[in-house]
């Protein structure tokens, strides 16, 4: 079985790349669940996505804790707040560009990323490191953060989804004319390497 | 093999089954139900939401005594609103055949109660389904539509948020082709509910209890699995986490909370000293099985929630559902200590940017500034206009209480002003009683109706103040405007969006008595397309930090000491710049 956690905040795109994944895992014949958040926790709260593949049945569609292959972060805290679902010998993949919460701003607390990503560095054993501002320059949008993500996840090989997979699933999926930006965004996420 | 999410599962097994007819009122997690059946329906199959859920069983319950096979769908509170035809339709009973659906929410995650609709299914005698899983939920279905049919009751489908939510890859079948129907057969002795039929009735749903709870005891749904003198019995989404853990006992997975499948429990029961109960919200399997041990003088010992052995509220997890069922079986198991962490950001739930319910709340609170005054809210996004810095909502209980709440208060509290606010979707739902309500009464408050123009909570569903339907058609809109001007009440109407002309309609609709409205209109962002964002010219911004305190725009945070907009979440509301003091807020060019 292989198990994938997604999480980042409401709005980020966690559903469509938690899809993504699973629809691609099942065209190779793998049985899939998934399990999101949808309604109020979606304004802008802490969502979660949960990706299980396997050759034979998945009695719960949520990772216990620990069990995670992968955990993707759409957000550094977010993935602080998840990595206790990540396997010891797992991997992290993170964007390091911090979403800030209103609750900050009001407070006066400036919400220090860099805290976030020295915890990540300490504590996760594998980690890719993605940076949202170079998404925006290589592929001139933020929405494609969660493809990139994708690719990165596709080009470790630790989820039973290949690069020629993700791009197939992309192309079902995607608008047309949307779908370049997209491809930029996967090849872009693949290349991203391990710290 | 697709890939659907469990409310699709559902929609396509009651296609599947031959549904004719289907209704109901959004409400998270039950929303896609319906929308999936408006989507994958064939043209013979009758769709709508309805203006509330005692609207949408009502008039399926019509299309089953008319012999069709019909579907309603709603969340648990949903149930509320419906329970008084439910409690009356066992009683007659159902041609065709009829399935609610009501989703249940442990946490809850999206709901004000944790009520348990398995106590509603007891209580009115209607037999509930409780699905594990999506595909399981799915199977379900299609034999609630065979049930109801074969004993002319209506049956309840119970998913939690988690089945609901959960995908699964499965294989469906194609939707029936449509069926004949005999129509409505004239029998004042069976559809007309009278003292006589009523207490005849009572006594057939009595008599029914065992006849189903024994046919129950059969049904596949209803499972027993391992061996051991310790069982463990589950029930819904819970039984999920049970499996994962796969420790060694005796189990029973209950697919039919109601009525309890007595014979099954007995064999479950049969040579065990000790039973945990794994269920989320109310101990109804536990209480169950104590009855049966109570019946047949059963020397077993039933642990769960009764006994603290189980949380009594919130969901369960793999985690907790493992570590309770370790520590009944006597299974040593490591203690966790929790990780040390760096202090998380908080994140509850907000407006988005550039919603219009901050430019209604933004200008009520601007124009009853220093003077003494109660916010009445209701359900819906605008239930967030609560939090810091805008705290507009001081009450919310139920759907349509925030009208009738505000009257109740304003009688008491002559010194002070009472607003009531509400949506445009509410306001159809159970609003419009109340409104007349308070004119009957001669009560005094500000009737504030948030209209944007659709249902946004759910998901953006249209309703009678849209005028689009499921079926795809277009009636004439139904104008809040208009409805509380034909009631009398005395109406402004103006732009969210606009500060100025939203406050000056709040003064003055403040400077009279008795019932009076304000309309606050703009369209919910997410159905519209976006504007130019917003830009600060940061040499001219003084570092106020108004337009963060407040109100509290999630694309506005403080940058060395400067504000700046998040371009990609600004919609160009303008709302900053209307209030920004030194006029450093501008569209971006």
């Amino acid at each position: 079985m292989y198990s994938c956690l997604l999480c980042g905040v409401g709005g980020q795109g966690t559903v469509l790349a938690s899809r993504l994944m699973a629809q691609a895992a099942m065209e190779k014949g793998y049985f899939a669940r998934t399990a999101e958040t949808i309604g109020m926790a979606q304004r802008g709260g802490c969502v979660v996505s949960h990706v299980r593949v396997a050759e034979g049945d998945i009695a719960s569609s949520l990772i216990p804790v620990g069990g995670a292959d992968v955990l993707v972060g759409f957000e550094p805290g977010e993935a602080v707040r998840c990595l206790k679902y990540l396997k010891p010998d797992g991997l992290a993949v993170v964007c390091k560009t911090p979403v800030a919460p209103v609750m900050a701003s009001l407070k006066g607390d400036e919400y220090d990323a860099d805290v976030m990503m020295e915890y990540l560095k300490a504590n996760a054993k594998h980690l890719i490191v993605l940076d949202a501002e170079e998404i925006v320059r290589v592929c001139g949008t933020m929405r494609a953060l969660n493809v990139a993500l994708l690719g990165a996840v596709a080009a470790s090989g630790k989820m039973p989804l290949t690069m020629e997979e993700a791009e197939n699933a992309l192309r079902k999926k995607i608008k047309p004319e949307l779908l370049e930006i997209n491809l930029t965004a996967l090849k872009y996420g693949a290349g991203a390497k391990e710290e | 093999m697709e890939l659907l999410m469990g409310n699709e599962a559902i929609a396509m097994g009651a296609l599947a089954a031959g549904v004719q007819f289907v209704s109901g009122y959004p409400g998270t997690p039950s929303t896609e139900v319906l929308e999936t059946v408006a989507k994958r329906r064939p043209e013979h199959v009758y769709v709508e939401w309805s203006v509330n859920e005692k609207a949408a069983l009502e008039v399926a319950a019509g299309a089953a005594l008319a012999g069709a096979r019909a579907m309603v769908t709603m969340k648990q509170v949903g149930l509320n609103v419906a329970s008084d035809p439910l409690m009356c339709l066992n009683y007659i009973g159902v041609k065709g055949a009829l399935v609610v659906v009501v989703a249940d929410d442990p946490g809850p995650i999206s709901s004000q109660t944790e009520q348990d609709t398995r106590h509603f299914a007891r209580y009115a005698r209607i037999p509930v389904f409780d699905p594990q899983t999506p595909e399981q939920a799915y199977r379900m279905v299609k034999d609630a539509f065979e049930w109801s049919e074969k004993y002319h009751t209506p049956v309840i489908l119970r998913p939690t948020t988690r089945v609901c939510h959960g995908c699964a890859a499965m294989e469906v079948e194609e939707p029936a082709p449509a069926r004949e129907i005999e129509g409505f057969v004239k029998d004042d002795s069976k559809w007309v509910i009278f003292p006589r039929t009523s207490f005849l009735a009572k006594k057939r749903l009595f008599a029914q209890e065992t006849e189903f709870a024994d046919a129950l005891s059969e049904y596949s749904e209803n499972c027993i699995w391992g061996e051991g003198k310790l069982g463990i019995a589950t029930g819904g989404g819970t039984a999920a986490y049970v499996k994962e853990n796969d420790l060694p006992a005796k189990y029973f997975a209950v697919g039919t909370p109601w009525p309890f499948p007595e014979k099954k429990a007995l064999e479950f029961l049969e040579g065990l000293d000790a039973v945990l109960v794994l269920e989320e919200l109310d101990p109804v399997i536990e209480d169950a099985l104590i009855a049966v041990c109570g019946k047949y003088r059963l020397d077993v010992k039933i642990l769960g929630k009764r006994t603290g052995d189980i949380p009594a509220a919130g969901e369960l997890s793999v985690e907790s559902a493992g570590a309770c069922m370790r520590k009944f079986l006597g299974i040593e198991c490591a203690e966790e200590k929790p990780a040390e962490m760096p202090a998380l950001p908080v994140r509850p739930p907000v407006l988005c940017a550039g919603c219009p319910h901050r430019g209604s709340f933004y200008a009520v609170k601007q124009a009853l500034k220093g003077r003494k005054a109660v916010f009445s809210g209701d359900i819906g996004c605008y239930t967030l206009g609560n939090a810091a810095p805008l705290n507009m909502v001081d009450t919310c209980l139920c759907m349509g209480a925030g009208v009738t709440m505000a009257q109740g208060l304003a009688r008491m509290e002559k010194d002070t002003v009472h607003v009531a606010f509400i949506g445009d979707s509410t306001f159809f739902h159970s609003g419009i009683p109340g409104v007349v309500n308070a004119l009957y009464n001669n009560a005094d408050e500000i009737i504030v109706v948030l209209d944007n123009s659709t249902t946004a909570m759910t998901g953006h569903q249209p309703h009678p103040g849209i005028g689009k339907t499921m079926m795809g058609g277009v009636q004439p809109a139904i104008s809040p405007v208009e409805v509380l001007k034909a009631l009398g009440v005395k109406t402004w109407r103006a732009n969210a969006l606009n500060l100025e002309e939203a406050k000056a309609a709040i003064c003055e609709a403040a400077e009279e008595t008795g019932v009076r409205a304000v309309v606050l209109e703009s369209p919910c962002i997410a159905i519209v397309k976006k504007k130019a964002a917003m830009a600060i010219d940061r040499d001219k911004c003084i570092g106020c930090k108004k337009c963060v305190r407040e109100i509290g725009c999630p694309a506005i945070s403080i940058e060395g000491g400067k504000a700046r907009v998040d371009k990609t979440l600004c919609t160009g509301c303008t709302l900053c710049a209307q209030i920004c003091p030194v006029k450093c807020i501008g569209k971006e060019a």
